[in-house]
Parts: structure tokens; C-alpha cells; sequence
């Protein structure tokens, strides 16, 4: 395996691993090819709607989201990368945290933003019971065993909550929210908020994996888990607490989320697909790319609404997808082979 | 049967007795049968409600004996067979309904369409080199692009999908007839055994048993001279078309299809839930599954209607169904990975 110079590695980095790829070479040329995409579709986009303001809207709503995607598939990109299961219940956390926050603001009456603090700790503890109950003793059996019990989760989580809470949608308020005027657009400070929050939150999960002794031990097992084995750790704390850290993203971003969406025992599904398209486009198991194809999606969102009138705005998201799929399944930003 | 299968099988049969014992192919065939015989009368016998739970219990399995053909005996985990689904069904809608095209021309005209669209997915996967999660993915991706594609369409009238014209009387032709007919659920019968005992012949031929051959070693089964870029391909499109007829005959009998019941996830997970808790890769593990599952909605929506004091803050909600779905799904991969057929069948062997 090659070993890109890492400037921030730990002094007992096991291996170069799949969560650190993106973040020791900058892959400049692919970059600048992403980027030139955008801007030939911002191009098209004016072209097509012939209005400055709405495609700059689209941008800055298509960036504000795309950080909060980029939140929630780095949660999931974890998850694939040290336990290597593809998570179908990541959206329904994510559905979970936003009826935990309905419940905080209304019932409690917390402040969207004190609520999450709760939803990650309990989301962590969360992932961390499910992991050890339900996934720990699948571990070893084929990817779709793993596959189909987090599916198994998903219907239990989504269908609890349409049991529990009916389908009415519901909204969660946030006290003080209004428009904010950025390049010629407005944005609502509920979405700057959640963008910003999103973007703390990657930093520290980066910062989390970078340069603690538990974020080396996860990186290790990433790359190998019978070499992290070897050398005395104990990949099943590590399983635990990887799931645990993921599930809790899939928390936060529910709760930046709530005030955006409409609450529904649904709405985390729609999440799933898109975290799912990120986690691909960043290179699975790489979290700095999740981060940064995170808002790509939302970009190509945004864009392909403009490109593609009266089409749902998910098709071009689904249609880069399947490109990156067939054409480069290690993401934009993984390594080839 | 004809004599060439006949033959073929011998063929195939014999090139494997080194290794394997020779299995007695026409048992299942012989099953199948006795229990066709068997459950003809079956209408005549329940009462309307019970028929109707009877004809889903046969939808599920006709769309998970489909799914069993692709990812269990072809191996290839499909999480979007939705599409196969949904484009059966709005094939035959659309016909129906802008043409005044017969269901059943529909019906030959969906698999045809499915198969081909299984074929393209199937090749640009294979030919990508897409294996495990990415192929599930690509797969659930697809179907998820046509379900966007149906809503933001005015060829396929959007969202709001097609109703089935009512006739005024029942027509063999136009596959409608009076609300509870048992001809519904005869026909639904008959479907579900052609698809049974074409997914059996299947296995048998050669065809079949390349297939399972690319499944268990597809390096090995290269080397040894089998196409297997072909072989999977032909089973994705014997797969897609099974399922079309599940979405087929689900529009005549619902009267109803829009996108999200057709190529919505919830259709591709119903195609592999029955196949999963029955047994994935065995003949029967679809048939089972459907039969375990296809009644449960039913009870729990009757325990829902009235329910026990204890749930009583549950009354008139949906969801608990599927809740157990998933439940199933979980006990049954921790406990039985290879489904109830497939632990019955490993304690036989034992004996």
C-alpha cells in the first residue's frame, strides 16, 4: 500500500488509510476538473433561466445545503470505511434526531441549537447499542447480511416514528430566524446556521480522527483490521465507537436540519440516497471527501433544477451518480485501483 | 418436459457427478404441482377478505421469485428492482390507458421492456466492473432515476399515475372483473407457477447452471470457457421480466399504479424481504417468505382497527407492519441466514 506524506499524522500512525486519503495530497487536477464542471453549469444554468439572481441563489443555497450533506455523509463514509457496511439506517437517524429536536423545542421548549448537543449524545449512545446489539455479531458474515439489517433498522426506526408520531408534517421554529442577503441572494439565517454548524462539527470529527490516539486506532482499523489487531487494538471498541461517531453525525445533522425541512418519518430516507451519492462521489470511507462532494451535491441540487425545468432536481444528482459509479467507483478524490 | 432439457440436464448433471451428487430434479416440478392442484379451489373456500390477502401473498412471491433469480442463484444483490416493477406495471398501465392495448399484450410488452432495461444495467455494471455495494447501489439508483423520471414526466401523466378504466363487465381481455372474483387470484395462481417452474428449469439447464457456477467462482468459470458476461446478463433479464409480470398484474388488480408504488424503495425492498426470510438462492425461499409475510399487514392492521388496552394510544395508526417486517428481517439474519427454507433443508441434509 502507498503512503502519502501525511503533515498532521499522529506519531503512531499505523498506515496511510481510506479516511486520510484526501486530506494528505490534494488532488489539484481533479479539483480544478470539479470545479470547471461547476462553472460550465452555472454557465448553463444563467443561460437557461437568463436571471443572475436566481442562478446565485441556487448557489448559495445549493453550497448552504451541500455542507449539512456533506455532515451527514460523513457519518455514514465512516461507517463504510472502518466497519465496511453500507448504513441504510443512516437516513433514518437522521429522522430520528429530527423528531428528537421536534420533541426538545416543543415539549421542552430548548432552543434548536441546546437541543443538539442532547441529540448527538444520544444519538451516540444510540449507534453505540446498536452496533454492539444488532451489527457486532454480523461482523464477519457477507456485506449483504450487514446490508439488509441496517435496511431492517431503517423500517423498524422509520415505521416506529409513523406509529408513534403520525404522518403529519411537522416544523420546527428557530426563535430569530430571518433572511439574510449574501451575493445578491437571501439566505435564511436557519441555513447559514446550519452550514456553519455543519462545518464545526466536520472540523472536529477531522480534528477527532487527525490527532487523537482514538482517531489514529480508528484510521488503523480502517486500513487493516487484523494489522490494528496486531498491534493491541481492540477492533471491537473501535466497531462500537466508529458507529457510534457516525450515528451521532447523522444526529447533529438532523438536528441543523430541523428548522430547514419538513419533519416527516420519511424525510430521512430522502437523506439516505443523497448521503449515499456523496459518500460515492467523495470515495467511500474518505471524510474529507465526503465533505467537500457534500457540496457538489447540493451544488449539482441546485444547479440541475435550473438545467433540467419542470424534473425533479434529484434526477441530476442521481445522473452524476451513476456516472461517478461506472466511472470512477473510488470517488472523485480516492485513489485509483 | 422435452426431450432436449431432458438432455441437457443429464449433461450438466453428469459433468458435475464427480463432485456433487445427482439431485432429483423433478421433485420440485412434482411440488409444484400437487400444490397448484391444491390451492385452486382456494377462493371457493375463503371468504372475500382472506382472497385478497391470498392474491398479495402471490404478488410478493412473483416479485421476489424475480429477485431470487438475479441476487440469489445469479448473485448479484439487486436493491432496485423496483424498476423491474414498476416498469411492468406502468407498461401496462400506459397502454391500457392511452392506447386501449390489452393487459396482456401489456403484460408481454412490459417483461420484454424490463428485460432489456435489466440487460442495459446489467452490462454497464458488469462491464464497470461494479461488485457488492456499488452494484446494490447502482442498481437502487436506477430505479430511484425512473421513479424521478415518472414524476416529472407528462408522457407517464407525473405524479399522479394511471387509474385502470372500470368496464362494465368482466372481461377476460381486459383482465378485469367483479371486485373479489377468484379469477384474480387463479390468474395470479397461474402466473406464480410459471414463474416457479421457470425459475426451476432455469437452475436446471445449462444456462442455469453456468449461472451458478459465475456466482460461486466467476474467475474459474471464466477459465473453464463459460461466457459469463452472457450468463449473467441472460439471468438479469430472466429476472427483470419475472418481476414485470408481478407489476402487470398488481395494476389490474390494485386498478392503480403512480411512481412511488412503483418504482418507490419500499417495492424494492418487498422484493427481497420474501426471498430473504424464505431462503435466498433456494426455490422455495420466495414462496415461503411471501406467505410468512403477506398475511402479517393484515393482522397487524386488525390489531390496529381494535386494538388490545395496552395499545390503545396506537389505534388507527399505520406502520406497525412493516416495524415487524424489519424485526423478521433482523432475527431472521442473525438466526437463520439462510432463511426458513434454507434451515430446514440443512437439517434434512444432516439426517
Amino acid at each position: 500500500m502507498s503512503r502519502p506524506a501525511e503533515d498532521v499524522a499522529a506519531p503512531d500512525d499505523a498506515a496511510a488509510t481510506p479516511t486520510t486519503a484526501g486530506a494528505a495530497r490534494v488532488p489539484w487536477a481533479r479539483a480544478t476538473a470539479v470545479v470547471g464542471v461547476l462553472v460550465v453549469a452555472v454557465a448553463l444554468a444563467y443561460l437557461q433561466s437568463g436571471s443572475g439572481i436566481v442562478v446565485s441563489q441556487a448557489v448559495v443555497t445549493g453550497i448552504l445545503v451541500g455542507g449539512v450533506y456533506g455532515l451527514v455523509a460523513m457519518g455514514l463514509t465512516l461507517i463504510f470505511g472502518v466497519l465496511d457496511i453500507v448504513n441504510f439506517a443512516h437516513g433514518a437517524f437522521l429522522a430520528l434526531a429530527l423528531f428528537g429536536t421536534y420533541w426538545l423545542v416543543t415539549a421542552l421548549g430548548l432552543h434548536p441549537l441546546v437541543a443538539l448537543a442532547g441529540n448527538i449524545v444520544a444519538m451516540f449512545v444510540l449507534g453505540a447499542l446498536v452496533q454492539r446489539g444488532v451489527l457486532a455479531g454480523a461482523m464477519d458474515r457477507p456485506l449483504e447480511n450487514q446490508l439488509l439489517i441496517t435496511l431492517g433498522l431503517a423500517m423498524i426506526i422509520e415505521n416506529g416514528l409513523l406509529l408513534f408520531f403520525g404522518a403529519d408534517p411537522r416544523s420546527v421554529a428557530l426563535p430569530g430566524d430571518r433572511g439574510v442577503a449574501i451575493l445578491g441572494a437571501v439566505a435564511d439565517l436557519s441555513r447559514i446556521l446550519a452550514f456553519a454548524g455543519a462545518l464545526v462539527l466536520a472540523g472536529a470529527l477531522f480534528l477527532l480522527l487527525q490527532r487523537t490516539r482514538l482517531g489514529t486506532a480508528i484510521r488503523a482499523v480502517a486500513a487493516s483490521s487484523t494489522g490494528a489487531e496486531l498491534v493491541g487494538i481492540d477492533t471491537r471498541r473501535i466497531y462500537v465507537l466508529t458507529f457510534a461517531i457516525g450515528t451521532a453525525c447523522a444526529g447533529a445533522a438532523g438536528t441543523l436540519l430541523a428548522p430547514l425541512v419538513t419533519i416527516e418519518p420519511t424525510t430521512g430516507a430522502q437523506f439516505t440516497i443523497i448521503a449515499f451519492v456523496v459518500v460515492v462521489l467523495g470515495g467511500m470511507g474518505n471524510v474529507v471527501g465526503a465533505l467537500v462532494s457534500g457540496l457538489v451535491i447540493g451544488l449539482a441540487e441546485q444547479l440541475g433544477g435550473l438545467l433540467l425545468p419542470g424534473q425533479s432536481p434529484l434526477l441530476a444528482v442521481f445522473i452524476v451518480f451513476v456516472l461517478v459509479l461506472f466511472l470512477r467507483p473510488q470517488g472523485l478524490f480516492g485513489r485509483s485501483g | 418436459m422435452s426431450a432436449p432439457a431432458d438432455a441437457t440436464a443429464a449433461a450438466s448433471a453428469a459433468a458435475r457427478s464427480d463432485a456433487l451428487p445427482r439431485q432429483p430434479w423433478n421433485r420440485p416440478l412434482a411440488v409444484v404441482a400437487v400444490l397448484t392442484v391444491l390451492l385452486v379451489p382456494l377462493p371457493l373456500v375463503l371468504p372475500g377478505a382472506q382472497e385478497a390477502v391470498a392474491v398479495r401473498v402471490l404478488i410478493f412471491a412473483l416479485l421476489s421469485i424475480g429477485w431470487n433469480v438475479m441476487s440469489g442463484f445469479g448473485g448479484m444483490f439487486s436493491f432496485g428492482h423496483a424498476a423491474y416493477f414498476g416498469l411492468g406495471a406502468y407498461t401496462t398501465a400506459w397502454l391500457l390507458v392511452e392506447r386501449g392495448v390489452s393487459p396482456w399484450i401489456g403484460m408481454a410488452a412490459g417483461m420484454v421492456i424490463a428485460a432489456a432495461f435489466a440487460v442495459v444495467i446489467g452490462f454497464l455494471a458488469l462491464r464497470y466492473r461494479l461488485r457488492g455495494a456499488y452494484f446494490a447501489l447502482a442498481t437502487f439508483a436506477f430505479a430511484e432515476m425512473l421513479r424521478l423520471w415518472a414524476i416529472g414526466s407528462d408522457f407517464v401523466n407525473r405524479a399522479e399515475g394511471y387509474h385502470v378504466p372500470l368496464l362494465p363487465e368482466s372481461s377476460w381481455w381486459y383482465l378485469q372483473f367483479e371486485p373479489g372474483s377468484p379469477n384474480y387470484f387463479w390468474i395470479a395462481l397461474a402466473l406464480t407457477v410459471a414463474a416457479l417452474v421457470v425459475s426451476i428449469l432455469f437452475l436446471r439447464s445449462r444456462a442455469g447452471q453456468f449461472t451458478l457456477a459465475a456466482r460461486d467462482d466467476a474467475e474459474a468459470a471464466a477459465s473453464l470457457g463459460i461466457p459469463v458476461m452472457r450468463y449473467k446478463l441472460t439471468t438479469m433479464a430472466l429476472a427483470g421480466a419475472i418481476s414485470s409480470v408481478a407489476g402487470a398484474f398488481y395494476v389490474q388488480y390494485y386498478l392503480f399504479v403512480d411512481p412511488d408504488l412503483a418504482f418507490g424503495s419500499s417495492q424494492s425492498i418487498q422484493a427481497i424481504l420474501p426471498a430473504v426470510i424464505g431462503g435466498v438462492g433456494t426455490i422455495w425461499g420466495p414462496v415461503i417468505g411471501a406467505a410468512v409475510l403477506g398475511p402479517l399487514s393484515d393482522v397487524t392492521a386488525t390489531i390496529l382497527r381494535n386494538p388490545p388496552p395496552f395499545l390503545e394510544f396506537l389505534q388507527g395508526r399505520g406502520g406497525l407492519d412493516v416495524i415487524l417486517y424489519g424485526l423478521l428481517l433482523i432475527v431472521i439474519i442473525r438466526l437463520l441466514p439462510k432463511g426458513i427454507y434454507g434451515a430446514l433443508q440443512e437439517r434434512w441434509s444432516r439426517r
